[in-house]
């Protein structure tokens, strides 16, 4: 999403200070139309085959690349999803990967199991999702801070054991549920079709920026922000904090649903580990490597880090890591590892995430200018 | 009979288990406020380092004194994991939760993948002395040494905290700032201090639970401390916050629930007993059997 601005960068600085540039009124004018340039970017990046080596394995549009796209853009969405509860209502919640999960076994078992249509299932997950979000958020609500987050850990834990011990034989415990393809649409099918599923994963993380900005935009969003900032406020002005965390959490969990639905047909299947409490714990490394609060630092954390996930594993086997000796090349063949290490520092270093690289870069870049 | 009670003594292995790791995780929570993420770290650091001492170190071995050596060097480990982690990365972000938080997530992250690049994601065999493997019985129930060996030696550590905490000036100190930290602050105290030694007596009592547990598993694997930190929670939030003897209680019912539920009903169902009695403690009383009102 970075190529959008490139357009941007030749324009030359000259002499005059940054502020009174003659450019800058037509970057601020270009501004608000450049998620929708990246929009389109990436809505056609599938038909580009330029090869990157290093960065991705095949050309761009070859169905393994255009995979890992669709997995970072769905990751990114959570984020997103995850960003409205952490950081602008400021719960800490750690069980937000029980909805992902809910929507991509919700699928998984509705077609395979009950041999719905795909729409069908589709619509009763994320009805399904969403109310499941609304009833046990009215419950975990009803304690605040850290208790909140241990509820909420507590009940994403009863849906891991569920779908561990395969209750009913629903689940497909430790193995997981394989898609049953056959009644699904052909487009949705096949190593041929990735694209599709690349462009329905765009989608989904377009709908989720829509919806958490129109809803920070809201009044409801300005509630939400006072609610993190100060909730004993927003009780004395005579509103209901309980309320307004509730439509938060219930409408992060619908859209992690929704997610999960998308989610669920480019993996093609639903496999435990997505309702481990570790991917809660990932969705949150996202947000605070991105930037909490923010409207695209949670969207490029989540892509950053599902492609650093998945990158990392390729480097830790590659023969430069295996050259290096064991004490340094073991630690750097795990991913969890680097991640691990690369948040830590950040929480130390950069508390505003990759969002606020750019103005703690600022006065460095101000004074490289004024030098030249 | 017979199964009644021994569902009862292996519940509360169980419990032992849960204790062990609960009764520092909710100290740690009570007086510094840390929601401690990397408590399982320490755990798996206790597990392993015995694990090593037993093969490795001079002296120490599976068996009789060897074995309470081995022991001892990993609870040695544990709590000096514990102690570098609250002086180089906890201490510099005191009063400031979220990001804590944050840390020991990432610690716990980092630290597992650590202990999984240095010896493999697989289970491996705990060395163990010979009679842990073996059964006394008791009642008509024939119970296993390792859990017995569990329940006194987290009897032993309840004595002792509870004596610590209510003998020593410096329990004098931990109970005082649990209860109003700034206060004690306003009178002089560096609570600060106080907060390195809860953080050491957290991290050798979860190393001496990794140790135990490795010989009443019979295996020690990396992710075993992440999987056992959920049920502390638990009983840490239904103890309530800051109190060790409320983690006691606690943990043996959610020791004993866990066991007959798991028994009785479905395997899984008494995972998700505990739970529901989670939200009910909760939603009835939020400050958990004993302490202060569970708040960020």
């Amino acid at each position: 999403m970075t190529e959008v601005k490139s357009p941007e960068v030749p324009a030359p600085p000259a002499a005059v200070p940054a502020e009174l540039a003659p450019e800058r009124g037509g970057w601020q004018r270009v501004r608000p139309f450049l998620p929708l340039v990246a929009l389109v970017v990436a809505a056609i990046l599938p038909y580009s085959t330029v090869q990157l080596p290093g960065v991705f394995e095949g050309p761009l549009n070859s169905p393994g690349t255009l995979q890992l796209l669709a997995v970072c853009l769905i990751f990114g969405g959570l984020a997103a999803g995850y960003d409205l509860l952490f950081g602008r209502t400021g719960m800490l919640s750690f069980g937000h990967a029980l909805y992902f999960a809910a929507g991509v076994y919700g699928t998984d078992i509705l077609v395979t199991k009950a041999g719905l249509p795909l729409w069908q299932a589709a619509l009763l997950t994320v009805t399904g999702g969403t109310v499941l979000a609304a009833l046990l958020g009215a419950v975990a609500l009803r304690t605040v801070g850290i208790a909140f987050a241990m509820v909420t850990l507590a009940f994403a834990q009863v849906a891991a054991i569920l779908v561990a011990r395969d209750f009913g034989g629903l689940t497909g415990g430790e193995e997981g549920l394989p898609l049953d393809v056959s009644g699904l649409p052909d487009a949705l099918v096949g190593v041929a079709n990735t694209v599709n599923l690349y462009w329905l994963a765009l989608a989904y993380l377009a709908l989720v920026v829509l919806v958490v900005h129109r809803v920070s935009g809201s009044p409801t969003g300005r509630v939400l922000a006072g609610l993190r900032d100060d909730e004993r406020r927003i009780g004395v002005l005579g509103l209901d904090p309980y309320r307004y965390k509730l439509v938060a959490f219930t409408l992060a969990g619908g859209l992690a649903s929704a997610g999960g639905v998308v989610y669920c047909l480019i993996v093609g299947g639903a496999s435990p580990h997505i309702t481990s409490s570790e991917l809660t714990l990932s969705l949150l490394v996202m947000v605070v490597l991105g930037g909490p609060g923010t409207r695209w630092g949670p969207v490029l954390g989540g892509i950053l880090y599902m492609y650093l996930d998945h990158r990392l594993t390729a480097f830790g086997t590659s023969d430069a890591v295996d050259a290096l000796p064991a004490v340094l090349s073991r630690p750097l063949s795990q991913p969890l590892f680097v991640l691990g290490t690369v948040f830590i520092l950040a929480v130390y270093f950069f508390p505003g995430g990759l969002a606020s690289l750019r103005s703690r870069l600022a006065p460095v870049l101000t004074a490289l200018r004024t030098r030249r | 009979m017979g199964t009644v009670i021994l569902l009862a003594l292996t519940g509360l292995g169980l419990a032992a288990l849960y204790f062990l790791v609960a009764s520092g995780l909710s100290l740690v929570f009570g007086l510094a406020d840390v929601l401690n993420f990397a408590h399982g770290l320490f755990l798996g650091v206790g597990a392993y380092a015995t694990w090593w001492a037993a093969g490795n170190l001079p002296g120490a071995g599976p068996d009789g004194f060897g074995f309470v050596l081995a022991v001892a060097f990993g609870v040695a480990a544990g709590t000096l994991v514990a102690v570098l982690v609250e002086l180089v990365l906890i201490r510099p972000l005191y009063s400031r939760t979220i990001e804590q938080v944050l840390v020991t997530v990432g610690l716990s992250l980092a630290g597992v993948a650590l202990l999984q690049a240095t010896w493999g994601a697989d289970a491996r065999p705990f060395p163990r002395p010979e009679w842990t493997r073996g059964v006394t019985g008791i009642l008509g129930a024939q119970v296993p040494n390792g859990g017995l060996l569990l329940i006194v030696a987290a009897v032993l550590v309840l004595g002792a905290l509870l004596a610590f905490l209510q003998w020593t000036r410096y329990g004098l100190v931990i109970r005082a700032g649990v209860e109003n930290r700034e206060m004690v602050t306003a009178l002089g105290i560096d609570v600060r201090k106080s907060f390195t030694l809860v953080f050491a007596i957290g991290g050798a009592a979860a190393a001496l639970a990794g140790a135990l547990g490795g010989v009443y598993f019979g295996t020690v694997s990396p992710g075993q401390g992440s999987s056992l930190l959920i049920f502390a929670f638990i009983v840490v939030v239904i103890g309530g916050m800051g109190s060790v003897l409320g983690s006691a209680y606690a943990a043996v019912a959610v020791g004993l629930l866990q066991q007959f539920v798991n028994y009785y009903g479905t395997s899984g169902l008494g995972d998700i007993c505990v739970v529901g009695l989670l939200a009910v403690v909760l939603l009835l009383r939020p400050q958990g059997i004993a302490g202060k009102v569970a708040t960020a």
